[in-house]
């Protein structure tokens, strides 16, 4: 369910970016063995019991589940900030109770809820931070941070000097990101880590971690609370329930599919056919040839070109091929060179990761039941409407869905 | 002869300014004093503050003793003091009981405030740090302290204004500093003496406040300033 190869190259292409990436260590394996913890003497109910995971290298797992689930103790036993009572824990075979806290824990990346950048230091520090308790020598840590705040979409000459408290919350967000993937470790984990943005820039935020991930290809354990956010980050879901017992431990779409019992169903709501939408994006979809005009083209030819396709709808562009809105067939009557003032505004900007529902949504918000599909320049590549999606939704077969897990 | 005319003419004479009684002497008496009593309060008294700060461990013990120290009278101190140490040879009857007592009202302002600025850094930080790989003391040199720093200064800040005013009292056992042209003044009935006994003192706890606010301004990280720290409040003595 991450992001398939094809795509990611086209994405790197389209960011001007070198298409080899920097070499970097791909995940490690992480397994959980009848993992305990219990806060009070043997015999006081345990904050995750028994808990047996095999989490694949290069997948990102979420632990989901509602408050006192165990989620996050599950997740600090892994580096140690909570010590397991019972079980075994290791990573590419190596039991974490062998190595010091300290060694672990420069190996783990470690995104918390807000981030926890800290606001003394400039990004540029805050990125070398982990380099530099390794004593990597200062040349190579400049060059690190350089390479990390590009990977993350931050130039690196106007952010280095910056400091938290002079950046938005998705910004904050991207540092911390880039700060967990310092010294580049196979294990990364990932508290909330979108929970202080709002769901706008949340939505965007996933996407560019999803399309980073399919880049580092880590080994990725993530806490929310949130099912949706779930469903879309997971190659593999781990619902706890209260007590820290694991509900169900499968992909999204077996856990939407097939829900294990009556707890998970409950969980993942009644909605879950229409969250299954989640697990397939729109690049999944074959796309419609859109009807491109600018401002200033002659109506006659648009008219011919709309009559040539079967939308009846037209997207006026900028010079940069940018939507600006919808013309209507009825817009392009009369004759004379087209005015913008015509179109209608706001066409749902939607890009190739959003997930079907996400864009479901957002085109049944519109006027105009079709998504402009754009690349990450915001220039239109094709279109999807409101019917493709039903059609996804009636067949009960996701688009792509069986060979893009792994 | 007005006050202004006895101001003038004690200054006039070279001898009130330079020689073993003179005013620059007193002056530095009293730097060396006060700089030496605040360097022993830090070197006592920000370990403390650290470690409870960041264990929170007697947390409540130290706190709570400090309170008191700080509101024990100098002069209270010093009395105690000094029949304890006054047949301790050169110094137990002049600079000893200063120090100590100098010492003592350096110390409260210094650990609570410390206590204070590491217990207010945002857990978030911390955790961060920890998560990181970070190693109690990088913990603490990395993270707590320097987000705690505006009211570490402030403390200093607090101590050394303090400290700075008091040590006038240092001249009533005959330790020298300021506090002699005020005692002498009054004894010999000569205001212009006492007056810039007086007026030097100000000064001199003015210069501290500001270059200690100098200090902050260049210590204190741009991406933590504006946080306000606690009991910024001036130095009373």
């Amino acid at each position: 369910m991450t992001t398939a190869a094809p795509d990611d190259r086209s994405t790197v292409a389209a960011r001007g970016q070198p298409t080899d990436t920097p070499a970097s260590t791909t995940g490690a394996v992480v397994e959980l063995d009848h993992v305990t913890k219990r806060y009070g003497p043997p015999g006081t109910p345990p904050a995750v019991n028994e808990l047996s995971l095999t989490i694949p290298a290069g997948e990102i797992c979420v632990l989901v589940g509602p408050s006192g689930c165990g989620k996050t103790t599950t997740m600090k036993m892994i580096n140690r900030l909570v010590e397991p009572t019972s079980g075994r824990l290791t990573i590419d075979g190596r039991d974490v109770m062998q190595l010091s806290p300290v060694d672990l824990r420069r190996q783990i990346g470690y995104v918390i809820q807000q981030v926890g950048l800290f606001p003394h230091m400039t990004v540029g520090d805050n990125t070398g931070v982990v380099p530099r308790l390794l004593r990597w020598p200062e040349a190579r840590i400049r060059e690190r941070v350089e390479e990390l705040l590009d990977l993350v979409g931050l130039e690196a000459a106007a952010y280095r000097d910056r400091y938290p408290s002079e950046l938005s919350g998705g910004e904050r967000q991207r540092v911390g990101v880039a700060r967990a993937l310092a010294a580049d470790p196979p294990v990364m984990l990932m508290d909330e880590p979108f929970g202080a943005v709002d769901p706008i820039r949340r939505d965007r935020l996933q996407n560019e971690f999803l399309r980073l991930q399919s880049r580092v290809r880590k080994t990725i354990v993530f806490v929310t609370h949130d099912v949706d956010e779930a469903i879309k980050m997971a190659d593999r879901i781990a619902i706890l329930q209260r007590g820290g017992i694991l509900a169900q431990y499968d992909t999204p779409d077996a856990i939407l599919s097939h829900p294990a019992n009556e707890f998970v169903e409950r969980f993942v709501g009644a909605d879950r056919g229409l969250k299954r939408l989640s697990l397939a994006r729109v690049r999944d979809l074959e796309l419609i040839r859109p009807v491109l005009v600018r401002a200033g083209t002659d109506r006659t030819d648009a008219r011919r070109e709309l009559q040539a396709s079967a939308i009846g709808f037209a997207l006026l562009v900028d010079d940069g091929g940018r939507p600006l809105g919808w013309i209507r067939d009825t817009d392009v009557d009369e004759q004379g060179p087209i005015d913008p003032e015509q179109a209608t505004p706001g066409a749902s900007l939607i890009e190739p990761e959003t997930t079907l529902r996400d864009a479901l949504s957002t085109m049944l918000a519109s006027s105009v039941q079709l998504g402009a599909v754009v690349d990450q320049n915001e220039r239109v590549v094709g279109l999807i409407s409101v019917d493709q999606i039903s059609e996804v939704l009636q067949s009960g077969n996701l688009p792509g869905s069986t060979d893009a897990t792994g | 002869m007005t006050l202004i005319e006895e101001l003038g003419a004690w200054l006039a004479d070279p001898a009130h300014w330079t020689g073993p009684d003179g005013l620059l002497t007193r002056l530095l008496e009293h730097i060396a004093l006060s700089g030496a009593c605040l360097a022993m309060a830090v070197a006592i008294a920000l370990p403390i503050g650290l470690w409870i700060g960041h264990t929170g461990r007697g947390a409540a013990a130290v706190i709570r003793a400090a309170n008191i120290g700080q509101a024990l009278p100098t002069l209270g101190v010093i009395g105690i003091i000094l029949p304890l140490t006054a047949n301790i040879e050169p110094y137990g009857f002049d600079l000893i009981p200063s120090i100590v007592a100098l010492v003592a009202l350096a110390i409260p302002p210094i650990v609570t405030n410390t206590y204070a600025g590491l217990r207010q850094v945002d857990p978030e930080a911390i955790e961060a740090g920890r998560g990181m790989g970070m190693r109690e003391l990088q913990l603490l040199g990395l993270v707590e302290v320097p987000l705690a720093l505006p009211s570490v200064l402030a403390g200093l800040r607090i101590s050394a204004v303090q400290v700075v005013a008091t040590a006038t009292l240092a001249a009533v056992l005959g330790a020298g500093g300021l506090g002699r042209l005020i005692i002498d003044g009054i004894a010999q009935q000569d205001d212009a003496q006492l007056f810039i006994g007086a007026l030097l003192v100000a000064i001199l706890a003015i210069a501290t406040e500001l270059s200690f606010a100098g200090l902050q301004r260049l210590a204190i990280s741009p991406g933590v300033r504006g946080r306000r720290a606690v009991r910024e409040s001036a130095a009373d003595a």
